[in-house]
């Protein structure tokens, strides 16, 4: 389809509305916290307007360091487990009848209703000794004695990647349901079996797909500070938390905001990354 | 035996039959055209050959061979599709190489073949262009030359010409005959348009309500069709209701039609009679009485429609033996009893 070129300066006016939200909502605060994140703290108070650096160098710690490396990390782990359950999933469900998928998406829509409370409590009770899973496995024989399995990264995962399925399977969705089931069947044709043709046709047809999701995954994981609390122990603390604490516990609010200006700034760095070298890859 | 056959075929689809008992031999090196309006079963039946779909009864034979449930990636057929479903992510070298690539062969071997399919379709120096910068016709040959890349034992094509415009399928026609008898490979084309079946087949297996209507040579489909479906399907044709008089003369539209048999035994038929084969002349003489209804003259051909008794007979005729008539007129209708072809019920 083409569109004409916006000519007057009305031509721009649909954009106006959505420009004020934007502005209201995210510039304005957003401006606000780089702005708080060089005051300078007064101990015992709040903040006092300033321009130091302080903020940011009592950031490059080792500690920090650490704790910046585990959430990103944990972030690229839980992407990479959901786009991996979550693509060949869907890619199943999209060849299943209209009523079938239906009542899955159904399904998925209604865990989005949870809050992210209740998942971290729901497998913290899932996890534990008393009431968890490891029961079953012991009335079935396969385990001597309950234990508990948590806190522990594997908790943290488990639970990060339950909370962000869903999403992941309904930015999917769409992409695979309109995927050319022709696309396959010609790979069958010439020779790929049916797990053959999945991995080189499917998988690379809808790479910028995969990738888009993978960063949408990577951004959620990111903001998720309860259920490291919950699940895990403060060695699998993400900075998300450290940031909560220092803003609301810590009374620091330039502190925080410093972190949270460093957290934008890397995370946009890794998905400039990622698009730059999906594009490399593209052009070869 | 030696070459494809289709034993029995029949596909169900919960209490819909969309192929009913098809039974078909394919001698090696046999052009063959699946025509039939849409929904008649032919693009079910491909599939069935290619394996894409299983059928519910009967069994396909390759050279002896029990292939019926042999997975479609062990079968070794070249297929093109409706959509053609080239893959959007490789160039085109790698789409037509695909098939080399997962069987292990070296990038040389793949580059050779490459190379040799690019000339068979006339796009040499294609490899390296992505698919999306295709040309409509150019996506349907590098289509042709993937399915072509391992020499496969049957090639398949699923209404191939259909995304493209008239003149290019004219020529895509062509092309592909020629490359079929070039190559001796047997082929099975699905189609809906009796042109594109009677250019390249040498055999038309006409098919209508999931059974096999008729399956002849092209011009045998033409001159003689079996019934009034394949009749009106290929080409136009003018039904017309035929019955023996007390004298046993075959009378069409009230009047006796000299030379014309009917069957022994039958007292009622259809016969079909192509309108190129029609004579219009001056009224009397034993011709059937018509008025002319309307002329459309395309510049190529004359259409004349004569009503006569209540049906419309439409007769064709070039512009040089152009009857010398006008809307109104009344005509004779000629109907040459050898051209008449009396129809199964």
């Amino acid at each position: 389809m083409r569109r004409e070129a916006p000519k007057a300066i009305t031509d721009y006016a649909p954009l106006l509305f959505p420009a004020l939200m934007l502005i209201v909502f995210f510039v304005v605060p957003f401006s606000t916290m780089i702005a708080v994140s060089f005051f300078k703290r007064q101990q015992g108070g709040f903040y006092t307007p300033d321009f130091v650096l302080d903020n940011y160098a009592r950031f490059l710690s080792t500690f920090f360091g650490t704790v910046l490396g585990f959430s990103l990390m944990l972030a690229v782990l839980v992407a990479v487990c959901c786009v991996a359950i979550a693509f060949p999933f869907t890619y199943l469900l999209t060849k299943r009848s209209r009523k079938v998928q239906t009542l899955w998406l159904v399904g998925l829509l209604s865990v989005l209703s949870l809050s992210e409370v209740i998942i971290g409590f729901a497998w913290s009770t899932l996890f534990s000794r008393t009431a968890g899973i490891t029961n079953l496995l012991v009335a079935l024989g396969l385990m001597a004695e309950p234990q508990a399995l948590l806190p522990s990264f594997g908790a943290v995962l488990t639970g990060m990647v339950y909370q962000a399925l869903p999403y992941t399977i309904l930015v999917l969705y769409p992409a695979l349901v309109r995927l050319d089931p022709t696309l396959l069947e010609a790979a069958r044709t010439l020779g790929a079996s049916p797990v053959k043709a999945f991995f080189n046709v499917v998988t690379p047809a809808l790479r910028n797909t995969i990738v888009a999701t993978l960063i949408m995954v990577f951004v959620f994981a990111l903001g998720s500070y309860l259920l490291p609390q919950i699940l895990g122990r403060p060695r699998h603390w993400t900075l998300s938390v450290l940031i909560t604490d220092q803003a609301i516990y810590q009374s620091n609010m330039p502190f925080a905001a410093a972190m949270a200006v460093f957290l934008v700034l890397i995370s946009l760095a890794l998905v400039g990354l990622t698009l730059l070298v999906g594009r490399r890859e593209a052009a070869a | 035996m030696s070459g494809l056959s289709l034993n029995d075929i029949t596909k169900e689809f919960g209490n819909f039959t969309a192929v009913d008992q098809v039974t078909l031999n394919v001698p090696h090196g046999t052009f063959v055209c699946l025509l039939g309006p849409s929904g008649c079963g032919k693009t079910t039946l491909l599939r069935m050959v290619a394996g894409l779909e299983e059928p519910s009864a009967g069994t396909i034979v390759l050279d002896g061979q029990d292939i019926t449930s042999a997975p479609t990636h062990k079968r070794n057929f070249g297929m093109v599709f409706q959509s053609l479903a080239l893959f959007p992510h490789l160039t085109v070298g790698d789409n037509i190489a695909y098939s080399l690539r997962i069987r292990g062969a070296s990038r040389d071997e793949q580059n050779t073949r490459v190379d040799e399919l690019l000339k068979l379709i006339h796009l040499p120096g294609f490899a390296d262009r992505p698919v999306a910068k295709l040309s409509g016709g150019q996506r349907q040959r590098v289509a042709i030359a993937r399915a072509l890349a391992l020499s496969p034992r049957l090639f398949l094509l699923d209404e191939p010409m259909s995304a493209l415009d008239a003149k290019l399928r004219e020529s895509m026609q062509v092309e592909l005959r020629q490359l079929q008898q070039q190559l001796g490979i047997t082929t099975i084309v699905v189609t809906h348009d009796q042109r594109e079946a009677m250019t390249m087949a040498d055999l038309v297996v006409v098919m209508g309500e999931g059974r096999i209507r008729q399956a002849a040579a092209p011009v045998e489909i033409y001159r003689r069709p079996a019934d009034a479906f394949v009749a009106d399907f290929i080409g136009s044709t003018n039904l017309l209701e035929v019955s023996a008089d007390s004298a046993g003369r075959a009378t069409v539209l009230g009047t006796a039609v000299a030379g014309l048999e009917l069957p022994a035994q039958v007292a009622h038929a259809s016969i079909s009679i192509r309108p190129e084969d029609i004579h219009l002349t001056t009224p009397g003489n034993g011709a059937i009485t018509g008025t002319v209804t309307f002329i459309r003259d395309l510049g190529g051909t004359v259409e004349t429609f004569v009503e006569a008794s209540g049906k419309t007979i439409v007769a064709v005729a070039t512009p040089r033996e152009r009857p010398n008539v006008t809307v109104g007129a009344q005509v004779g209708i000629v109907l040459p009893p050898e051209s008449c072809v009396v129809l199964k019920k």
